[in-house]
């Protein structure tokens, strides 16, 4: 799916993205991207190109992550690590009042700041779809969240076509990818040829086709766009995939079905699911002050429904059994959301697969929930209180 | 004396019944009042009437070792009291105090259950009107036992 | 802790919805051992906030954290926001222990109102459990300045025990009002108590409705909603369009960005706290929803 001609496609190569990243840079944009940290692949601010994972990728299975070397030099020759794009947009932690007591009144301190500028580098299909999602969340409603919006409003997104699917992909089943379509001002693909490292970038903003010229970059050579879009069109031979047909009213219409406990007898409640999906938002509010009471703070954190005092009101929470939170979490990604905010919760990243200690699959999930499977007998997690075999 | 017919018509209880059946039962009914803190029942006693409230205010009560009597449930213009007199052995479970100065119809147990027994459809429309009224008290009594007040520590 | 600033003094943009408005306790009043009433008026001047009836606000105490409490006071009522609070943990505790001259924080009001325009020219049985009273009395003082435009005003309203009837005076007062019948109950009388004694759902036999007319604001316990509602529809004939009633959940934020307090799709900030029957049909029962 091409969203821009061929003629207007340049071409950059491994030092000019390193020009790309100082020109940011000069423009005070913090530039955030993909760099090998504590033994995985995850988004920081990064300084140079040599910040970057070239040579890297990831190998994952359900409940399974490592990094290992490519044969080449690919700078983004990975897939998608455990952290997301949210982590600089809605950061995991952000204080939200300081207050200052005087007697009986309190001040309130003004601590908004200036928001951050970020430049993203290497934001993937999945990764454009999900920033759109929280758009969604934090500015289409009656309030704006005006921490994200300061931060969204001034990204520079330059985005990075997928040239391979990973094992847990299935951006391809929920129309997320792995082209990128919009949402960036840069767009690149990866191209690595016999003894040629170069970059097909496409322009999506009157800004990004402003940031090409300021590079001269040269205009990319037919048989290059060729291969970079042959490279993207394998992405989407992905192994996994959702059936969206219908997903809202089959989860509203399944509260009861059996699987919900299946899938609760081996889930942890860990909420690693969502710490790393890119589209979960929830937050909670810690209240702190200091020791002589002069001083108190609102900071907001992330929060994961999975935890036992997610829905907790006086004297007890809604949601005690992991059936209960299981089945909240899976329902509101796939079938509440399009609800609340006309999409589904869900880009098809394949994060949580990755990333749930005992592997359970949303994809599998959906499959049995619509009865297609013979179920697997669960990993038995010694208190097995649901009582299923 | 005037008939109490029309009196029985027009209590809820008797709402929609045959006026046969009325005319069968208005032999059992006599009229009486009681003033506040006068006791209608006492547990444990032989249960010869039930009643039919037309003005005023009831407390059914339980007693338990020392502490005061429970009221479990009042009942006002319109209620029945008492149904104990239907199955055997015919002993009130509970007493009933007079809250507000009552006005009510008694009927007789004894003479209610011969009726019943010589005419099986006067009983089972009864019997309905029971079963109704027994079902609505024990729905209100198992939501009362929730206690859904309470602050659930 | 979080750092130190470099500028204090300046208070944040309003457009900001987590950032709390200070509000003064212009009085406390006790209405049973463990709820109170505190009446609160801007701190700094600007006007108070206006609210429809059924609407709630986020209330902070200074260190200790933030609450959602339904507004219990009179809309028409300018300069003032009240509210009526039941102690039950450590947070309602630091609320209700406020003297007068305490700054509160105060965000919103937030959440959908009770139907009070669309419900004209029909009966409106109001029916109330414990504390639930609270964010249905600005619906009556409402409906009795307004009184042409409702035919009847019937206020079911049952609590724990004699000690915990909320406003007590104005009930009484409410029931010598034209048209206005007031019958309460409690779950537990004692001795000295000649009122009814029974759970909410037995002073529906006290009433002549006429369905089609009628509408019900309900608010109370979740069983005890889920029981009216059983009474309202399969005896008395109220349709679930004509059934009203408010549902709370764990609230954070009360804007609809930390997801605590969803119900099914429902944000309870957002599209609730009041919800039409019909719209939570399927929900109601839910266990663990």
């Amino acid at each position: 799916m091409e969203t821009t001609a061929e003629s207007t496609r340049s071409v950059l190569d491994v030092e000019g993205i390193a020009q790309l990243i100082a020109l940011l840079q000069r423009r005070g944009y913090q530039v955030a991207g993909p760099t090998l940290r504590d033994g995985a692949i995850n988004y920081e601010v990064l300084r140079k190109l040599e910040d970057l994972p070239a040579g890297w990728t990831d190998e994952q299975a359900p409940g399974r992550y490592r990094v290992t070397r490519r044969k080449d030099n690919a700078l983004f020759g990975y897939t998608v690590g455990p952290q997301s794009w949210k982590k600089f947009l809605h950061p995991s932690e952000l204080p939200l009042v300081e207050l200052r007591r005087d007697g009986a009144n309190f001040q309130i301190l003004h601590n908004h700041g200036v928001p951050p500028r970020f430049a993203f580098l290497g934001v993937r299909a999945c990764e454009l779809a999900a920033i759109a999602v929280q758009d969604r969340v934090f500015q289409g409603g009656r309030f704006t969240d005006p921490h994200y919006e300061g931060r969204r409003s001034q990204v520079f997104m330059v985005a990075v076509h997928c040239t391979q699917a990973g094992p847990n992909c299935f951006c391809a089943s929920m129309g997320t990818g792995p082209w990128a379509c919009t949402g960036f001002d840069l767009a690149l693909t990866e191209v690595i040829d016999g003894g040629r490292h170069l970059f097909v970038v496409e322009a999506g903003t009157k800004a990004g086709t402003e940031l090409l010229e300021e590079m001269y970059a040269a205009p990319a050579p037919p048989e290059l766009c060729r291969q970079a879009e042959e490279s993207v069109r394998r992405a989407s031979l992905q192994t996994r995939q959702m059936d969206t047909a219908g997903i809202r009213d089959l989860l509203y219409e399944n509260f009861d079905h059996p699987e919900w406990d299946n899938v609760a007898a081996r889930c942890l409640s860990c909420a690693n699911c969502t710490m790393v999906c890119p589209t979960c938002f929830c937050t909670t509010v810690d209240d702190l002050s200091e020791v002589t009471g002069e001083r108190a703070g609102r900071w907001r954190r992330w929060d994961s429904c999975f935890t036992q005092s997610f829905s907790y009101i006086h004297g007890g929470s809604v949601r005690t059994s992991s059936t209960s939170r299981f089945r909240q979490w899976m329902t509101h990604k796939l079938a509440s959301w399009i609800d609340q905010f006309g999409t589904s919760g869900c880009v098809g990243c394949g994060r949580c697969i990755t990333w749930c200690p005992v592997g359970i699959d949303i994809t599998e999930e959906v499959r049995a929930i619509r009865g297609g499977r013979a179920n697997a007998a669960p990993v038995s997690k010694g208190d097995n209180i649901h009582g299923i075999a | 004396m005037e008939s109490l017919e029309p009196i029985l018509a027009k209590h809820a209880f008797f709402e929609g019944l045959d006026p046969a059946y009325l005319k069968l039962l208005v032999g059992c009914a006599s009229n009486v009042r009681f003033d506040p803190g006068a006791y209608v029942i006492r547990q444990g006693e032989e249960a010869r009437h039930f009643y039919l409230i037309r003005q005023g205010r009831i407390a059914l009560e339980t007693r338990a070792p020392q502490r005061p009597p429970i009221v479990i449930e009042t009942l006002d213009e319109g209620d029945i009291l008492g149904w104990s007199w239907l199955i055997p052995p015919y002993l009130w479970r509970f007493d009933a105090r007079i809250v507000e100065p009552t006005r009510a119809i008694a009927l007789d147990g004894k003479c209610l259950r011969m009726k019943c027994d010589d005419n099986h459809d006067l009983g089972y429309e009864l019997l309905k009107r029971f079963a109704h009224i027994v079902t609505q008290r024990l729905q209100a009594t198992r939501l009362q036992l929730l206690d859904i007040y309470a602050p659930h520590a | 802790m979080p750092p130190t600033l470099e500028q204090p003094g300046i208070s944040q943009a309003a457009s900001d919805p987590m950032c709390p408005e200070p509000y003064r306790v212009a009085s406390v009043s006790r209405e049973t051992h463990d709820t109170f009433t505190l009446s609160l008026e801007p701190a700094r001047g600007v006007p108070a906030a206006g609210f429809e009836p059924g609407q709630f606000s986020m209330l902070y105490v200074f260190g200790v954290g933030e609450l959602p409490i339904s507004i219990s006071g009179d809309p028409e009522q300018a300069g003032r926001l009240t509210y009526t609070v039941r102690s039950v943990g450590p947070a309602t505790q630091a609320l209700v222990s406020r003297a007068t001259g305490d700054w509160l924080g105060v965000r919103g009001p937030f959440g959908t109102a009770w139907p009070l325009e669309a419900v004209r020219g029909k009966d409106v049985l109001i029916i109330a459990g414990g504390i639930g009273l609270a964010p249905l009395r600005p619906a009556i003082y409402h409906i009795l300045k307004h009184r042409d435009d409702y035919v009847r005003l019937i206020v079911l309203y049952g609590a724990r025990c004699p000690g915990d009837l909320l406003y007590k005076k104005e009930l009484a007062a409410w029931g010598r009002s034209p048209d206005t019948q007031v019958l309460t109950t409690v779950d537990y009388g004692g001795m000295n108590w000649r009122g009814r004694v029974g759970v909410v759902t037995t002073l529906f036999r006290h009433l002549r409705m006429h369905p089609d007319k009628t509408v019900a604001f309900i608010c109370g316990p979740e069983i005890m909603m889920r029981y009216v509602i059983t009474e309202l529809e399969e005896n008395r004939g109220v349709l679930p369009s004509d059934i009203y009633l408010s549902i709370e959940r764990n609230m954070k934020c009360a804007v609809g960005f930390c997801g605590h307090c969803q119900y099914g799709p429902y944000f309870i900030c957002k599209d609730g706290p009041v919800f039409c029957y019909q719209k939570l049909r399927g929900l109601l029962g839910k266990h663990e929803l």
